[in-house]
């Protein structure tokens, strides 16, 4: 069976919850998102952005030095960090405010962690002349000030959130009560598949470019499919975009990797599936870091991206139906991780991605040669070369 | 018969409108709760909103989060709320409803928590991330339980699918005055009226206006066209001001009648 079905559940999560001022927009939401998908306009319009704008195709790059460190893979980088403003969040602002455009709507929210989606978000507002309102934790402002800097040169408000723990949670929690009160005139991206239906199938649809691209890419190269796909899951919308397109070929493994902080045996990590309970946050039905009262708990992660105590409703039902494994790997192995992809291939990547990569000798250590494995190297890592120099040079 | 039932028979039959007074469990204390609702039912209040804190309030503004997170700084539980509302109900018959997120129900379980609410004296559930479509399981434990489900109707709710909230509130329907989160507001849009008066001619439940109603003007003008006011932060934004207060269920008494006069005028 093909999911969501027809109330947004993946098996037993997923689904709406919200309150009930937010019920009729989502309702229409849905509508007019299956009417773009059926729309040949729409689709020759969004492949236009993605190409033009975005600059896709990306590469998927045979990186063989790295692959020659791990000995029993040949590892290939889906290399989603040439888009345009760093990362794989494009594909998905792109999608979304060309549905904002269709729904008339005149202004544009967005929460952001790292900043990443904030600026792909920003850029597309001031490519379509949109107002742009991104809310961002206290904290991220102060530990991302480069991101705010873009966002804001790209005409976007940056508003700090100061409410609970001045994170990534708390903006959505801001973002959300926004739109609530600004129904109207306001769309909300929402930069992952997370979220009220239909927001993980639309972010799903939005980015499966990712994996569609790799599909054809990988075949054409090896002429068969990639024995196991890789990538890193926060939220987990560049997993989700690499998995789907390969979801009905079952002999493809796919491992997600959640980020374990300081460790999983601390409370101070960001893996949801490895280690969270079923609960409900921001709309959806996953799993979730919570206490025993069902409080949502904090999460921890070198990398902005991966800091979210959820994940997408999707990621817990392929959990739940073994479709998917789940893996951590903690800041350390990460930083260790960008280090290497740096100094075998010249490519320095994102603290999210590094977490996918950083799982390749673990991985390398089960299995036989050669196994072929697709990674989503899901953004650059420009953005995180304070916290790279501060860790790795002391600086 | 449920409490709340019973409290809008005896209300429509003397002609009044309800007044509906919520506050946060556990702010500044659960032993302060105990009082502040005893204090409420003396002010002639006529149901009670014991608002369950919640670690991400989404349809709540500054006022009703901020209480939210000092009562879970002092480690409200669910469970403890429900001790204090068997406490409570040694004492008084005045109607409770809970007001809580869903994820705490969830966590602690739909079954166990309707079992064990009513058990404990609780009349009716508000859970405001929980609509219809989400809400199967849930009614049929509230029911069998004998709780109310009190769902809402909002400004953007279309008339079919305010038929539909409509036939599957219990207790009273919760009409939200404006779209966007609870919190005091200058003014109360004036469509309401229209949107009150549609909403009539599908349904004769109770129902009672909130979100935005901070001042006896307002909620007496909402109280003329309505069945019942509901006021929440202005109230617990006054309960902080005095939380230190040794009088504050006193003072929180002459608060609220005063909003209890402006519904019953």
């Amino acid at each position: 069976m093909k999911y969501p079905d027809s109330n947004g559940h993946y098996g037993q999560f997923g689904g709406r919850f919200v309150p009930e001022t937010l019920m009729t927009l989502l309702l229409d939401l849905e509508k007019e998102f299956n009417k773009a998908m059926k729309d040949p306009s729409f689709r020759k319009e969004f492949a236009f952005y993605l190409r033009e704008y975005a600059g896709r195709p990306t590469g998927l790059y045979h990186a063989a030095r790295l692959s020659q460190t791990l000995k029993t893979l040949k590892v290939y980088l889906k290399r989603e960090d040439l888009l345009h403003t760093g990362a794989h969040k494009v594909n998905n602002t792109l999608g979304q405010i060309l549905l904002a455009r269709r729904m008339k709507k005149t202004r544009v929210i967005a929460e952001t962690g790292a900043g990443q989606h904030g600026v792909a978000t920003a850029a597309v507002c001031a490519l379509f002349g949109l107002k742009c309102v991104v809310y961002m934790g206290a904290e991220d402002v102060e530990r991302q000030s480069l991101n705010v800097a873009r966002m804001r040169l790209m005409g976007a408000q940056v508003i700090p959130v100061v409410s609970g723990s001045k994170t990534l949670k708390d903006a959505m929690n801001e973002a959300i009560r926004d739109w609530v009160t600004n129904v109207k005139d306001t769309f909300y991206i929402i930069g992952t598949v997370a979220g009220p239906h239909p927001y993980p199938a639309m972010v799903r649809e939005f980015q499966s470019v990712i994996g569609i691209e790799a599909r054809k890419q990988f075949l054409a190269r090896e002429k068969k499919l990639p024995d196991i796909l890789l990538a890193c899951v926060g939220g987990g919308s560049n997993a989700m975009g690499l998995f789907y397109p390969f979801l009905d070929d079952t002999q493809v493994k796919f491992i997600g990797v959640e980020a374990a902080g300081h460790g999983l045996h601390t409370k101070a990590h960001s893996a949801a599936l490895c280690k969270g309970g079923v609960g409900v946050l921001h709309g959806t039905k996953s799993r979730l870091l919570q206490d025993a009262d069902g409080q949502v708990q904090l999460a921890h992660s070198i990398s902005a991206g991966l800091d979210y105590p959820g994940v997408g409703p999707e990621h817990a039902h392929y959990k739940a139906t073994g479709r998917a494994t789940y893996v951590a790997i903690t800041d350390k192995e990460a930083l260790v991780a960008a280090q290497l992809l740096a100094r075998t291939e010249g490519i320095i990547p994102a603290l999210e991605s590094a977490h996918a990569l950083a799982y390749l000798p673990k991985l390398a250590r089960k299995v036989k040669a050669p196994t072929t494995v697709l990674v989503c190297l899901s953004g650059r890592g420009d953005k995180d070369m304070n916290t790279i120099k501060e860790h790795l040079f002391h600086e | 018969m449920n409490r709340i039932d019973h409290k809008f028979i005896q209300l429509r039959s003397s002609g009044k409108k309800a007044f509906i007074a919520f506050l946060t469990a556990g702010d500044p204390d659960l032993a302060a709760t105990e009082q502040l609702v005893l204090a409420f039912e003396r002010a002639g209040v006529d149901i009670v909103e014991i608002g369950v804190p919640f670690s991400d309030p989404l349809a709540d503004g500054p006022t009703i989060q901020a209480a939210s997170y000092r009562s879970l700084q002092k480690g409200t539980t669910l469970a403890a709320i429900l001790e204090l509302v068997t406490r409570i109900r040694r004492k008084s018959d005045i109607p409770l409803a809970l007001m809580t997120y869903y994820n705490p129900v969830f966590n602690f379980g739909e079954e166990k928590f309707a079992v064990q609410a009513a058990a404990a004296g609780v009349d009716g559930i508000i859970i405001p991330d929980l609509p219809l479509e989400e809400a199967g399981p849930w009614r049929a434990f509230a029911a069998r339980e004998g709780l109310a489900t009190v769902f809402f109707l909002a400004p953007t709710t279309g008339p079919e699918r305010a038929a539909a909230v409509a036939s599957a509130s219990t207790g009273f329907i919760y009409f939200v005055s404006i779209a966007g989160i609870t919190g005091a507001r200058q003014a109360v849009p004036s469509e309401i009226k229209a949107k009150i008066s549609l909403a009539k001619t599908l349904t004769d439940k109770p129902l009672c206006v909130g979100f935005g109603v901070a001042t006896p003007a307002q909620a007496h003008a909402m109280a003329q066209i309505a069945d019942g006011v509901i006021v929440g932060s202005a109230i617990v934004k006054e309960i902080n001001i005095n939380a230190k207060a040794k009088d504050l269920p006193q003072r929180m008494q002459r608060f609220v009648a005063g909003l209890v006069r402006a519904v019953k005028r």
